[in-house]
């Protein structure tokens, strides 16, 4: 039998479904959708009678108090019996094999009332006026459901069963490679997706030839996980003969010799006082904090996923790099997120979208709205981010997830999996997710599209991770494992092979449990289900574990053990399905030498907008580059992630009595203590195209200056890179991510930063046809986002950006120079050209010491780092923030800047020179401030003021802003509020 | 005397029981946290407690209601031992999630019979929102409350908080008995804070003993002069933060 609830809203004005539907029917030009209704609703399948449907409806599906609800076996009149003058009734579900949380989590509840559904599912559906078929199927596929997860009915639903699946009969399948030539084998590494070069499986053939067979399906698989770009740095790992700017570099391990070198430098120079504790190494980079805890962070990307479907893309991005932490050392409690989104340009004409690309407004919208729902539900708050827009991210968004965790000390150092130990899967049930291109096999599973989707996306479960994470942390708290590590790309596959990779192990796969019948063994071994983890428990801690696992209601299994013998053996019932060597696995990858050369490109000479002489003015250019998307206020996305959950927060990123934007956000790391941890970005991705070095560096001092704004220590700092490129197969576009790597190495030792960890998305390239028949191609810019994790010794010393007091005075620290490449005033229009600015080490050093000395003097009354908008920008964003005005003379400004003097105030107003700090300071403690600015090349600028304006003089001549001016246009980033959340 | 014992009850995606129980300890109180399902299986565990605290949260996911399953189990395997330890005199506090949850399990606002007669509704935004508010307090009714007489700001974290009731009657009366205790106010500007369109204000409310009381704002997140938005270079950071207050006269009131 197969019930439908349905639960309506009695107060139509509180249906906000409804409203966001009939407002999207109005940007999309459709005609006669002015009033709308949802209804939430239920398909509840079992022997259940119709008194049991009506109690569960009436305790447990609707409220007494503000919704009335309808009960009726799916295909009843009752069910299509809409609101007066609505008579088209839309139905959006989740397709089969999709994670439906809801639907799983009501089916769990009825339990409680004693009633044994088979399967529940969630249903939305929506009343509409009568329309043309044609507008209802815009509306449902533009505004309602998302191809790649949901169905859409419209009308009556027809349907029998929710769907179950028959068990999978083990089948053998061998995959012929003896006697291929590269061509053959790139046809079958294309046609199993499995992203190996012929050379790469010819090193597959030949071990195999070794063994006298042919792999097997699942042996195959296993090896091109564990070869994966995902899986090892299969680039940046990579031996390249380089050209660059300076001359011909040979590496033999690009990472190694840079990213990691740096590190190991910077550990060997510190000696006793090294602060690192594991980098590189376990599933996030790990450092000192106080004297019981470590502290580790890691930031992941999610940009495929996440294109093709934004809000499962993001959720499970984030729940990824929640499980690296849980899983670094012996277990890290997860106390902050952060995210960074880089997306098209918000007011792209619909008709500029190539085929299946999801228009940035909705793709913004959906990435907020998955981030915001896991990351709320997970309890874990998400401190700190940023949004960039640029037309070279339209068809290939970034999405970055990361976040930070503690563990108590020698928790990092006391992991390792011991032969004899059991290979335990516990959290969420197997799926097909994210098994690419799998193909449901049975026919009660629906039809191929749908199982396509049902595994190419992944939908997360906050609770299921959640319970998962109570759990972790009370198992480590005992003391009941001896390695941890989560399920991601790969899943078993990878998450098993790395733990036993020196000793292997044999893997029971019927063992795991399933959330459906009919997945063959290399489905299950290779599927990325997320909210799973896998731990090595000793035999005699299995039972206690066991117990902890049922007392937060979480499922753990022990499908295997850990061998020692080196071989990974993978049974079906006692039945060989797969048997590996785990050296081969791992060392038998052949690598290439790739070719990189660097071609520097063309510069042209600066050239001043003619608006200059005509009537452009400095109140007007800064009121521009506030509204700009780049420099405006993200208050509409930061105050939907809950950013206070676990009671830590000491700097918010939105601060003062004006909500200004902070630097970094503080946290304690302790609750009850005082030492805290600073987190902030950095990201130049305006360079990437023109000045990859530069773009990397002024990333990295951006995040560094973000931290050491709001009084964090310079001197313990870790670093993490995310690299997202286009090709990287071409010599050219390798160098360029060559060269950023060298910028990781040259400003980890400049200041002394380590990097920790890192990740890397490459070809990030979106080829298509046009509407002219022409083939397309659009590659995002060469990417660093750059994290900076810092401490701070006493919070109650932090600093925030916004003004205090008036009377204090301003001083600018740093030099400013007048390259203004990718700056905001380019985009404006009035400069183009020229070169972008150049990041001075020593300068920055300078500066980031002289102003974490004067924050941990108290003789700061606030402190804002000039980036996107520069000076002026900044100076706003305090006023903002403090509700004080300023008056700042911009003749002050220490800078070597030459251009036309028309253009001089311009320049200095608004160049993003990297590594300079806006300070507001006491009058009583100018002086010391001064003393402490001994060899910084800094000035006073002028002083707060109680008026509500700006007052800016500039080559002699002075111009007033008013505050609440400024404040409206740096509020318009609502213009991608309006996004359908 | 002996410390007063909190227990914080928690159940899957309950998210705010650590700093909760935190709160608890710096008020002067045990605090413990306990999990729904040890507590079913022992309901004698509220024998030994004087405060019993429902914290903030996603409980079950909320993915039908906010509260929902949660408020559900409590009144299948609990109710009984929930009535008899507040009419012992115990003190029931719901924060957020835990506010939702005791309206539904009809320990708060509810007819003779045990029906809900107000609910947390979506924000009028349709959006989870996390900012601060301003808050005063209404009368002498509810414990938590003493103390609290001049407007104080605490952080709200929620999307489903519009307080509504049932009916007009139902508001009037809630009122006129003085049992809707805490309200949005204005802020120093002047404008209204009300962040979700509840109605006459409502940020909190408590039984007809003031014993029971629940609230969507985080008292447990402004415990420090650190946790303000607006602390750094106005707020002596030795200070405490007024949400500290609920928690210290709820160890007071039990004591």
């Amino acid at each position: 039998m197969l019930w439908e609830v349905d639960v309506c809203l009695r107060d139509a004005d509180a249906d906000h479904a409804a409203r966001a539907l009939v407002a999207g029917a109005a940007e999309l030009a459709i005609a006669g959708c002015t009033r709308a209704r949802s209804t939430a609703g239920w398909l509840i399948e079992g022997e259940i009678s119709r008194p049991e449907a009506e109690r569960l409806a009436a305790r447990l599906l609707a409220d007494p108090v503000t919704e009335s609800v309808t009960v009726a076996e799916v295909g009843d009149a009752a069910l299509l019996a809409g609101p007066a003058g609505l008579p088209t009734a839309l139905h959006v579900l989740p397709r089969t094999g999709v994670t439906d949380p809801a639907g799983q989590s009501a089916c769990e509840a009825m339990r409680l009332l004693g009633v044994e559904p088979v399967a529940v599912r969630s249903v939305r559906k929506y009343w509409l006026p009568s329309l043309p078929p044609a507008d209802v199927e815009r509306l449902a596929w533009k505004l309602l459901a998302s191809e790649a997860i949901h169905d859409v009915v419209v009308g009556p639903l027809a349907l029998a069963t929710l769907g179950g699946g028959r068990p999978w009969t083990f089948t053998q399948e061998t995959v012929r490679l003896e006697g291929l030539d590269d061509a053959a084998l790139a046809k079958v590494s294309r046609s199993r997706s499995l992203a190996l070069s012929p050379r790469e499986l010819a090193a597959v053939r030949d071990h195999f030839r070794g063994l006298g067979r042919d792999p097997w399906e699942i042996e195959l698989e296993t090896i091109a996980q564990t070869w994966s770009e995902h899986c090892c740095h299969k680039t940046l790992g990579s031996p390249i003969d380089h050209v660059g700017p300076a001359g011909p570099v040979r590496f033999d391990n690009l990472l190694k010799e840079t990213v990691f070198a740096a590190t190991r430098t910077i550990r060997e120079r510190l000696g006793p006082h090294d602060w690192c504790v594991s980098v590189f190494r376990d599933n996030s980079g790990v450092v000192r904090f106080d004297g019981d805890h470590d502290i580790c962070v890691k930031v992941e990307t999610h940009n495929h996923p996440s294109a093709i479907e934004p809000y499962g893309g993001a959720a499970t991005g984030l729940g990824g790099v929640i499980r690296d932490v849980l899983g670094t050392g012996l277990g890290a409690k997860p106390i902050a997120n952060l995210d960074v989104f880089c997306v098209g340009p918000a007011d792209t004409a619909p008709d500029d979208l190539p085929p299946g690309v999801i228009h940035p407004r909705r793709l913004l919208a959906g990435v907020v709205a998955g981030v915001r729902d896991y990351g709320n539900r997970m309890g874990i708050p998400t401190i700190a981010g940023a949004v960039a827009f640029d037309p070279g991210y339209l068809c290939n968004p970034l999405v970055f997830c990361g976040t930070v965790g503690i563990m108590p000390r020698h928790s990092a150092a006391g992991a390792a999996v011991r032969a004899g130990d059991l290979v335990v899967v516990a959290g969420g049930r197997t799926g097909r997710d994210g098994i690419h291109g799998a193909t449901f096999s049975s026919e009660e599973l629906s039809s191929a599209s749908e199982s396509q989707s049902g595994g190419a996306v992944q939908i997360g479960h906050a609770i299921h991770e959640k319970m998962l994470s109570d759990f972790v942390l009370e198992a480590a708290r005992q003391g009941l494992f001896h390695a941890i590590t989560d399920c991601g790309a790969g899943g078993l596959s990878s998450a098993v092979g790395e733990m036993g990779a020196t000793l292997g192990a044999t893997v029971d796969l019927e063992k795991v449990p399933l959330k459906y019948e009919g997945l063959s063994a290399t489905e299950v071994w290779i599927s990325e289900a997320q909210e799973r983890m896998v731990l090595a428990v000793a035999p005699a801690d299995w039972e206690r574990l066991a117990e902890v696992a049922a007392d937060e209601g979480v499922e753990a299994t022990a499908i295997g053990t850990f061998t020692g013998t080196g071989k990974l053996l993978l049974r079906w019932h006692g039945r060989t399905a797969g048997d590996l060597e785990c050296h081969f696995l791992h060392e038998g990858r052949p690598k290439a030498r790739l070719e990189s050369r660097f071609v520097p490109p063309a510069i042209e000479p600066q050239v001043w907008s003619e608006r200059l002489g005509a009537g452009a003015t400095l109140d007007a250019a800064l009121v521009a580059v506030l509204s700009l998307p780049d420099v405006a206020s993200k208050e509409w996305i930061i105050r939907q992630y809950d950013h206070e959950v676990q009671g830590a927060s000491v700097i918010k990123p939105l601060v003062g009595p004006g909500s200004g934007p902070a630097d970094a956000t503080v946290i304690r790391g302790v609750l009850g203590r005082d030492r805290g941890i600073a987190l902030g970005v950095g990201l130049r991705h305006r360079l990437g195209t023109r000045d990859p070095y530069q773009m990397a560096a002024g990333g990295i001092v951006e995040a560094i200056a973000n931290v050491v704004a709001t009084g964090a220590d310079p001197d313990r700092i870790a670093l993490l890179d995310n690299f997202c490129w286009g090709d990287t197969r071409r010599p050219e576009s390798l160098a360029t991510l060559v060269e950023a790597c060298r910028a990781c190495h040259d400003m980890a030792l400049e200041f002394m930063a380590p990097f920790v960890s890192g990740k890397d998305s490459l070809n990030n390239v979106f080829a298509w046809t046009d509407a002219t028949g022409t083939h397309r191609e659009l590659s995002i810019p060469p990417t660093l986002l750059a994290t900076a994790l810092g401490q701070i010794d006493d919070v109650r010393r932090a600093v925030t950006s916004d003004f205090k007091r008036a009377g204090d005075r301003l001083a600018i620290v740093g030099l400013s120079c007048g390259d203004l490449a990718g700056s905001q005033l380019e985009l404006l229009g009035l400069v183009r050209g020229g070169r972008g600015p150049a990041v001075d080490p020593a300068a920055c050093r300078a500066a980031f010491h002289a102003v974490s000395e004067a924050a941990r003097a108290g003789i700061l009354s606030a402190c804002h780092d000039c980036s996107d908008g520069g000076l002026l920008a900044a100076v706003a964003e305090m006023a903002i923030a403090g509700g004080l005005g300023a008056r700042v003379d911009l003749d002050a400004t220490p800078s070597e800047i030459a251009v036309p003097t028309a253009a001089r105030p311009f320049a200095t107003a608004f160049t993003e020179t990297p590594g300079r700090f806006i300070c507001a300071v006491p009058a009583a403690v100018a002086e010391r401030f001064a003393g402490v600015m001994q060899g910084v090349p800094w000035a006073w600028l002028g002083s707060v003021t109680p008026e509500a304006a700006l007052e800016i003089t500039a080559a002699g001549a002075a111009v007033q802003v008013p505050l609440d001016r400024l404040a409206r246009a740096w509020r318009t980033a609502a213009g991608a509020e309006r996004s359908r959340g | 005397m002996l410390s007063p014992r909190a227990l914080v009850l928690r159940a899957p995606g309950t998210n705010c029981d650590h700093e909760t129980a935190h709160a608890f300890e710096r008020a002067g109180a045990i605090a413990r946290r306990v999990h729904v399902k040890a507590l079913a299986e022992k309901p004698t565990l509220l024998d030994d407690i004087q405060i019993l605290c429902i914290p903030g949260g996603f409980s079950y996911g909320d993915d039908i209601a906010s509260g929902r399953i949660f408020a559900l189990e409590l009144a299948l395997r609990l109710g009984d031992a929930l009535r008899g330890f507040r009419d012992r005199g115990g003190l029931v506090l719901g924060i957020c999630n835990g506010f939702q949850v005791l309206l539904q399990t009809g320990l708060l606002l509810a007819d003779a019979e045990g029906r809900p007669r107000a609910a947390l509704a979506h924000n009028r935004s349709g959006r989870f929102i996390d900012r601060w508010v301003r808050l005063e307090v209404r009368g002498t009714k509810c414990p938590f409350l003493h103390g609290l007489d001049a407007a104080f700001d605490l952080p709200i974290a929620h999307g489903e908080g519009r307080f509504v009731t049932a009916s007009q009657a139902d508001l009037d009366a809630f009122d006129a008995a003085g049992q809707l205790v805490l309200r949005y106010a204005a802020d120093s500007t002047g404008s209204p804070t009300n962040p979700n369109g509840a109605a006459a204000d409502v940020a909190g409310a408590c039984d007809a003993t003031g014993r029971v009381f629940g609230l969507m704002p985080h008292p447990e997140r402004f415990i420090d002069a650190t946790h303000h938005p607006a602390w750094s270079g106005r707020f002596d950071t030795a200070a405490a933060g007024a949400g500290l207050a609920v928690f210290t006269n709820a160890v007071k009131t039990v004591s």
